[in-house]
């Protein structure tokens, strides 16, 4: 079969693999009905997520039909149409019991490199390095999902491909930063980063109440984006005192609630950004924390900083002093996708979401290096390009 | 320069692995019979010593099992350890870049028994392999294949 393979950094190729198998009673097989590019590939891409191999298959977000069925499949058919968490958990071990998915004890095949890497190991994702497991992506004709019964949703019938598509990651990741951030109606709440997951957070933030979101980034495209379909307000960090113009929008105080969106490969126009863009290609820094800095020293005092960007390693200049000084708390996870997808599938159905939007380009698989680069340099207003087969 | 850039924090994973298991067998005169110790999502009574997976149970008579309630409802702590105290040497980096360190061999039973006590499987990687032989990928591959033995638990 045909599958977008990651060859070494910034080199993509489409190769043909062997086709996926059932390796155990609790995995399905599904045939990827469409996929989408996420900007937490480009960090593998880029090397900055370690353990990749040439021939690995990429890609985690996506939407399939079912074809195969383990004997110890039960809630799916073949022929169902499914939406597929990224990240894989099993659904009995005491983390997937309290709904924290993406620390599954148990579907992660390499735990000992994220122990390495971080004192405990993460749940396994789909096509994103040995060191998150090692499992094959989903940028390919056929996609082995394992626990299948805990990590696939069947798509209601009414709901779109396009939409449901987002649901695998980016709409329960931007929902999961509103959520335990703990948004409250009546809070301000600012959001740096206007693709798809920040868009979600800001969505979800004003769905739980929010009095005012507002929304940064620097993307025409995406800022008009943000504003036709989400609702919330925006920023243009390029054009902004980003720190001066929340104080004021929030009578002084800096908003209650502040999301990073953005991750480890954060742009700014500022000095800041020379500076860790130095480090981080010395090595002397594994990611760029530009965004959470900035979302650390606009918070108010005795607010919540959500970081939702992916983050591999250790950052430079972390403002801890303004963490403890001001009371802040600071809280960050992978995407518990398991927790919130039946909801968010019944809020796309219902229309309060919408998702369509987020896929300005569509591609064929053949086509995927090309919608990787389109992602990357953000041209012709991309956004998310859906890959299909 | 930069196509090899991305192996360095693998190396420095290792690295650190390995610093930590040097450290550890200096700063820690207990290391070679510490407990191995997970937390199994069951109750106590459905992780009996006298009735443990196939994992762990292949080692009748080597072992030694303890098993007692976690705290906090989080289900049974489930801990074992070889009754013959590695040496040294058995223990030592080389050993255990062979993969010939006892320790691993029991780690990867234990972690392998408390998914089949809570997933009733445990999960496989994706086979066949569609990855290729280049410098990096060796370096993972031998970091990757060493990974399911090592570890803090």
């Amino acid at each position: 079969m045909k599958a977008l393979c990651w060859e070494g950094v910034n080199k993509l190729s489409v190769e043909n693999v062997p086709d996926p198998e059932l390796r155990n009673d609790q995995d399905m097989i599904v045939r990827l009905i469409a996929g989408t590019t996420c900007g937490s590939d480009l960090h593998l891409i880029g090397g900055y997520i370690p353990a990749m191999r040439a021939g690995d298959v990429i890609g985690h977000e996506f939407l399939g039909e079912v074809v195969e069925t383990g004997p110890g499949v039960r809630r799916h058919k073949v022929g169902d149409r499914v939406v597929v968490c990224s990240f894989i958990g099993c659904g009995r071990c005491w983390y997937c019991a309290n709904d924290l998915w993406s620390l599954c004890d148990n579907s992660n095949t390499n735990p000992g490199i994220g122990q390495a890497l971080f004192g405990y190991e993460t749940a396994g994702i789909f096509g994103y390095s040995h060191a998150m497991g090692g499992l094959r992506g989903s940028h390919a004709e056929y996609v082995r999902v394992p626990f299948a019964d805990y990590g696939a949703f069947q798509v209601p019938e009414g709901i779109d491909d396009t939409s449901a598509l987002f649901v695998s990651d980016s709409v329960p990741t931007g929902w999961m930063g509103a959520d335990l951030a703990g948004v409250r109606p009546g809070d301000v709440v600012a959001v740096w980063g206007c693709g798809a997951v920040g868009q979600m957070a800001a969505r979800a933030a004003i769905l739980k109440g929010a009095e005012r979101v507002i929304a940064i980034d620097r993307i025409p495209e995406r800022l008009a984006m943000t504003e036709r379909y989400v609702g919330a307000e925006t920023l243009d960090y390029t054009r902004t005192d980003i720190a001066a113009e929340l104080r004021e929008r929030t009578g002084g105080r800096g908003p209650d609630v502040c999301i990073e969106a953005v991750g480890m490969e954060a742009h700014s126009d500022g000095p800041a950004y020379l500076y860790d863009q130095a480090k981080q290609q010395l090595r002397l820094q594994t990611d760029r924390p530009t965004a959470v800095r900035q979302a650390i020293h606009a918070c108010r005092k005795a607010g919540t900083v959500f970081v939702l960007g992916v983050f591999a390693g250790a950052v430079d200049k972390f403002p801890l002093g303004a963490v403890v000084n001001k009371g802040l708390t600071v809280r960050g996870a992978q995407m518990h996708g398991q927790r919130y997808i039946p909801t968010l599938l019944e809020k796309l159905a219902a229309g309060e979401l919408k998702t369509a939007h987020l896929a300005t380009h569509t591609l064929s698989l053949d086509e995927a290096p090309t919608a990787y680069e389109m992602f990357k340099e953000k041209t012709d207003g991309c956004v998310r390009a859906v890959i299909r087969p | 320069m930069k196509k090899v850039w991305w192996t360095i924090p693998v190396a420095a994973a290792s690295v650190a692995a390995v610093r930590k298991a040097r450290s550890g067998r200096t700063a820690d005169d207990r290391a070679g019979d510490r407990w191995l110790t997970v937390t199994v999502n069951r109750p106590l009574a459905e992780v009996s010593p006298d009735d443990l997976p196939e994992p762990l149970a292949a080692f009748p008579g080597k072992i030694e099992v303890r098993v007692r309630p976690a705290p906090g409802d989080r289900g049974t702590e489930l801990a074992v350890r070889p009754v013959q105290v590695p040496t040294a040497g058995q223990t030592s980096l080389p050993a255990r870049l062979a993969g010939e360190d006892p320790r691993q061999e029991l780690r990867l039973a234990l972690r392998r028994a408390k998914a089949l006590l809570e997933a009733g499987e445990v999960l496989l990687p994706d086979a066949p392999p569609t990855t290729r032989p280049t410098p990096g990928g060796k370096l993972v591959e031998m970091v990757t294949r060493r990974a399911g033995g090592e570890g803090v638990l």
